[in-house]
C-alpha cells in the first residue's frame, strides 16, 4: 500500500480540542507526524494589555477550564512578586487547597479520557462520575464548578469554614477508595495493559532533550516537580512524594497520575489539619509598580510559567504564558515513531494535552526571509485577504463598532 | 498477574444500583450556597461610585445616573462572567449573587437586564 | 397461490424483514441499556433504536465524488438481506427451522460472513482514508475470529452427524445431556462473536477514536440506517444461532413455552455480549490476531476434539 496521509484533527473524535496532526501511514504503520498548532489562539496575551490587573486575573483564569486555577494563581504570584505583597498564610493554604482539588479533578478527567481513547468507556463513566464529587466540592468552596475565581491579587476572596473542611475530608476518603480501585484495575486488567504498556515510549534522555515536564516527564524518570523544587504557596509546609515511574510509556504516565491523585489526597488532609487562622488578603495597589517577575506553578499537566512585566500603570505591559502542554507536545512526534495508527489517540491523550492553554503567539527572533508586520499592517493585511479571497469587507466592521460601541468596558 | 475482565464485578454490581445520573431537568438542579449565579442590583443603596463598572472583567455592567443621586444598572447577561467581582467590590452591598443559572434566552435583547433607579422620592422602594 | 403467499409472508413478516428488524432493534436496545446500567448511567428508552432508524431515514445522503457509486449504494442492502436470510435456517421456537436442508449450517455461516464482506466493500468503495483503513482492518479481523467460530459451530454438527441446524437440534432434543459437552464451544463462540459483531474488544474496524467511523465514515442517511440495522439483525441472528446450537434444551415443549424460552436464551447471550463489551478495552489489530490464534483457536480445536471423541464413542 502506498503511503497515505490521514488527518487526525483539527476535528476528530480522538481529540477533545482542535489541533492538527497529519499522520503519514503505510498500512497501519506510522511513517511520520506533522503537527500544526494555533487553532485555539484567542489573542489572550494581547487582550491582557488592554485590561487592568484585576480584570486580567479573571481573563487568564479562562485560558483553560481544567487548569484555570493554575493560571490565575501563577499570575497572582507574579504580580504579588512585582508589588512585593506578602500574602497571608491562610490565603496561601486556601489557594493550595483549591489547587490540589483542581489537580484531582484534572487527573480524574484524564483517566476518563484515556479510558475512552482505548475503548474502555466504562472507565470513563466511572472516573467522571467520581469526578462529580470534586466538582461539587469546588462549587461548595468557591462558588463555581470550573473557573473558581477564588484568587484576588493579594489573597483570596472567600474563606473556608470548618463544615466545608469536614465535607472536603469526607469526600476525599470516598475518592481515595475509588482511586485505589482504579489502581487495581490498571494493575490487573490485561486488555488495558496491552493498550498502554510499551506504547509511546520516551526514554529519559529523550525526555530531557525534548523538555517533557509534568507527569509525562516524571513517567520517564525526569524527577522535576515545581512544588518540591521551588516551593510556592503552602507546599513548603506539607510533606508529599514526587511520583516518578520507570516504565517510560503511557502505562507509566497512567501510574504517575494515579499516584499523584493519592498524594493529593494526603496533601489536602495535611492542609486541612494545619490551616492557620488569619486575614484572607492584603490590599493590592491599583497601579502595580514597575518591574517584572516570573512565576512557576505545577499545574496538573506540568510546570506553568507566567512572565509579567509592569510599567507602573493600571495595566500590565506584557503577560506571557507558557503552558505545560507546549513543552510536552514536542515529544509526541518522537513517541509515535514506529507505532501504529491505533496508538495515536492514546499517545496524544497521554501527555494530557490542553491545547487551549498552549496556543499563544510566538514572535520569532530571526526574520531573515520573512516579513515583519506591525499591528496596523497586520490588520490591513487581514482585511485585504478577506476582501480578495472571500469577498468580505471587514473594514466597515471597525467603523460600525466605533459608531455603536457596546455598553461599558473595553471592546 | 494480569487477566481480562477485572471490572466485571463492579459492572455487575452497578446493574443493581440506581443510576448516578440526575434526571435534570425533570428534577430541578440545586446549586450550593454562595453559588455565583445571576447578579441582582438594589438601586436604593447604590451611590454611583462606579467601582463595579470599572473593574468588571468583561464590561457587562453599566451604571447610569438618571437623576440626582439615582442610579440604574444595565446588565448584559451574555457578557457577564458570573465572577461576582462587582459583588465583592461594592461598599454599599448593592449587588448580590443569586443561585440562578438557567439564563438561556432566545433573543439577544432578553439578555439585557435593566434594574431601574428608584422613584424620585427618597422613601420609595428600590426596584430590583 | 397459497404457497406464494406463505413465502411472501415468511419473507416480509416472520421470520423475515419485520421480525428480524424488530428483533434487531430490540436487541440493540437491550445491549445499550445493559451497557449503560453497568456504567451507572440511565441508558436510552426502549424506542431509541427505532427513533435513530427513523431519524437516519430522513437525513440527506451524501456520496463521495470519487466513490464507486454502484457498490456504495448496493452494500447496505446486501448486508441487510444476507443477515435477514440467515434467520430462515435457524430453528427458533422448535427443533425445525422454516427452511432446512443438509448443509444449512454452512449456509448460515456464509450468510453471516456476507455482511462483513459488504462492510469491507462499502468502506473500500468510499475512497475515504478512514474508510479504507477500517475496511482493511475489518477484513484482517476476519482471519482472526472466523476460523474458531467455524470450528466451534461444526463441533456439535460432528456429534449430531448432521450439517443441518435443524438436524442438530433434533439430535440434541433426543440426547439432552450431550449438549453439555458443547459448553467450551459456547465460550469460544461468545468471544468470536464479539469479533463478528465488531464489538469491543474487537471493534477496531469501527474504532471511533482512531478512524472516526471506519467503514461507515462516508455513509449517511438511509444507507447508514440499513447498515446499522444489518448490524443489529446480525446480532439477533448470531444470538439465535448460539441459542439453537449450544443451548438446545426445551425444544420439544409446546409453542407457548418455547417462545419465552427462546427469548430467555437470546437475552442471556446478549447479556454476556454486553458485559464483555463493557469491561474490556479495544485491542489493536496484531493483538487481536495474536489472542485469537493463541487462545481462541486452540480452545476451538479442543472442542472439536471432544466432539470427535464423543461421536466416536457414540457410534460404537
Amino acid at each position: 500500500m502506498s503511503p497515505v496521509t490521514i488527518p487526525v484533527g483539527p476535528q476528530h473524535p480522538a481529540l477533545k480540542e482542535p489541533e492538527s496532526f497529519d499522520i503519514t501511514l503505510e498500512g497501519e504503520r506510522i511513517l511520520g507526524v506533522t503537527m500544526r498548532l494555533g487553532y485555539n489562539h484567542r489573542g489572550i496575551e494581547k487582550a491582557c494589555e488592554a485590561r487592568s490587573w484585576v480584570q486580567d486575573l479573571f481573563l487568564l483564569e479562562r485560558i483553560c477550564g481544567i487548569c484555570s486555577h493554575a493560571h490565575s494563581t501563577a499570575f497572582c504570584m507574579a504580580v504579588e512578586d512585582i508589588a512585593s505583597l506578602q500574602v497571608p498564610p491562610r490565603a496561601q493554604f486556601i489557594r493550595t487547597l483549591v489547587g490540589e482539588l483542581e489537580r484531582i479533578h484534572s487527573h480524574l478527567l484524564w483517566l476518563g479520557v484515556a479510558g475512552h481513547e482505548i475503548g474502555l468507556d466504562t472507565l470513563m463513566m466511572y472516573a467522571w462520575r467520581d469526578r462529580e464529587t470534586v466538582m461539587d466540592l469546588l462549587a461548595l468552596l468557591t462558588g463555581n464548578r470550573v473557573n473558581y475565581g477564588i484568587n484576588l491579587i493579594g489573597g483570596v476572596r472567600r474563606d473556608v469554614s470548618a463544615e466545608q473542611l469536614e465535607q472536603v475530608l469526607r469526600s476525599i476518603d470516598f475518592l481515595e477508595q475509588r482511586v485505589r480501585y482504579y489502581v487495581e484495575v490498571a494493575r490487573t486488567e490485561s486488555t488495558l495493559h496491552q493498550r498502554l504498556a510499551g506504547v509511546g515510549p520516551l526514554s529519559m534522555d529523550d525526555a530531557r532533550r525534548l523538555g517533557a515536564i509534568g507527569p509525562t516527564g516524571r513517567a520517564s524518570m525526569v524527577d522535576r516537580d515545581t512544588r518540591r523544587d521551588d516551593p510556592y504557596l503552602a507546599y513548603g509546609e506539607v510533606q508529599f512524594k514526587v511520583i516518578t515511574d520507570w516504565h517510560c510509556d503511557v502505562y507509566g504516565r497512567t501510574l504517575v497520575r494515579l499516584g499523584e491523585l493519592l498524594e493529593s489526597f494526603s496533601i489536602i488532609r495535611q492542609l486541612a489539619a494545619r490551616l492557620p487562622a488569619g486575614p484572607l488578603k492584603v490590599k493590592a495597589p491599583r497601579k502595580v509598580p514597575a518591574g517584572q517577575a516570573v512565576a512557576r506553578y505545577e499545574a496538573p499537566r506540568g510546570e506553568d510559567l507566567h512572565f509579567v512585566r509592569s510599567n507602573g500603570t493600571e495595566r500590565p505591559e506584557r503577560v506571557k504564558v507558557r503552558a505545560p502542554t507546549l513543552a510536552n507536545l514536542a515529544s509526541v512526534a518522537k513517541m509515535l515513531e514506529n507505532h501504529r495508527l491505533a496508538d495515536v489517540p492514546i499517545v496524544i491523550a497521554a501527555i494530557d494535552p490542553c491545547f487551549s492553554c498552549t496556543d499563544r503567539a510566538v514572535r520569532l527572533a530571526r526574520s531573515a526571509g520573512c516579513e515583519r508586520l506591525s499591528w496596523a499592517e497586520l490588520r490591513q493585511h487581514g482585511i485585504d485577504w478577506y476582501r480578495r479571497e472571500a469577498g468580505l469587507d471587514l473594514a466597515a466592521l471597525d467603523r460600525r463598532l466605533a459608531a455603536h460601541p457596546p455598553p461599558g468596558g473595553p471592546p | 498477574m494480569k487477566w481480562p475482565g477485572k471490572m466485571a464485578a463492579e459492572a455487575l454490581r452497578q446493574l443493581l444500583r440506581r443510576p448516578a445520573t440526575v434526571p435534570y431537568p425533570s428534577v430541578p438542579a440545586q446549586m450550593p450556597e454562595r453559588f455565583r449565579g445571576r447578579i441582582v442590583f438594589d438601586a436604593a443603596t447604590c451611590v454611583g461610585c462606579g467601582l463595579c463598572e470599572r473593574d468588571c472583567p468583561s464590561g457587562a455592567l453599566t451604571i447610569n445616573e438618571v437623576g440626582k443621586k439615582r442610579y440604574e444598572a444595565v446588565f448584559q447577561l451574555d457578557r457577564c462572567l458570573f465572577c461576582a467581582l462587582c459583588v465583592d467590590l461594592c461598599n454599599k452591598r448593592s449587588l448580590a449573587a443569586t443561585r440562578e443559572f438557567e439564563l438561556a434566552a432566545v433573543r439577544r435583547g432578553d439578555l439585557r437586564v435593566l434594574y431601574p433607579a428608584p422613584a424620585a422620592a427618597k422613601e420609595s422602594d428600590g426596584a430590583a | 397461490m397459497t404457497a406464494v403467499l406463505a413465502a411472501l409472508l415468511a419473507l416480509c413478516v416472520f421470520p423475515g424483514l419485520l421480525f428480524a428488524a424488530a428483533g434487531g432493534l430490540a436487541a440493540e436496545f437491550v445491549d445499550r441499556k445493559l451497557h449503560a446500567r453497568m456504567q451507572n448511567r440511565v441508558g436510552p428508552p426502549w424506542f431509541q433504536p427505532l427513533a435513530d432508524f427513523v431519524k437516519l431515514l430522513s437525513k440527506e445522503e451524501l456520496i463521495p465524488g470519487q466513490a464507486d457509486r454502484f457498490v456504495f449504494r448496493a452494500m447496505p442492502i446486501l448486508a441487510l438481506a444476507a443477515a435477514t436470510t440467515a434467520l430462515f435456517c435457524i430453528p427458533l421456537f422448535g427443533p425445525r427451522a422454516i427452511s432446512r436442508f443438509e448443509g444449512d449450517a454452512l449456509v448460515v455461516l456464509y450468510l453471516l460472513t456476507l455482511p462483513t464482506l459488504s462492510f469491507f466493500l462499502g468502506g473500500w468503495a468510499s475512497t475515504s482514508p478512514y474508510a479504507s483503513i477500517g475496511s482493511m482492518r475489518s477484513l484482517t479481523q476476519l482471519f482472526a475470529y472466523e476460523v474458531p467460530l467455524l470450528m466451534v459451530l461444526m463441533a456439535p454438527g460432528l456429534l449430531a452427524g448432521s450439517w443441518s441446524l435443524s438436524g442438530m437440534a433434533l439430535f440434541f432434543q433426543a440426547h439432552a445431556l450431550l449438549a453439555l459437552s458443547n459448553l467450551p464451544g459456547l465460550c469460544v463462540a461468545l468471544v468470536a462473536l464479539l469479533g463478528k459483531l465488531e464489538k469491543v474488544p474487537f471493534d477496531l474496524a469501527e474504532a471511533e477514536t482512531e478512524i472516526v467511523a471506519g467503514t461507515f465514515t462516508e455513509y449517511s442517511g438511509r444507507r447508514l440506517a440499513f447498515f446499522r440495522l444489518a448490524v443489529d439483525v446480525e446480532a439477533v441472528v448470531a444470538a439465535s444461532l448460539l441459542a439453537s446450537v449450544f443451548l438446545p434444551w426445551g425444544l420439544s415443549l409446546p409453542l407457548a413455552a418455547t417462545v419465552p424460552l427462546y427469548l430467555f436464551k437470546v437475552l442471556a447471550v446478549l447479556f454476556v455480549l454486553a458485559l464483555l463489551r463493557t469491561i474490556l478495552a479495544r485491542l489493536r489489530l496484531e493483538q487481536m490476531l495474536e489472542f485469537c490464534w493463541k487462545w481462541l483457536a486452540p480452545a476451538a480445536m479442543l472442542q472439536l476434539l471432544i466432539s470427535v471423541l464423543l461421536a466416536g464413542g457414540l457410534s460404537r
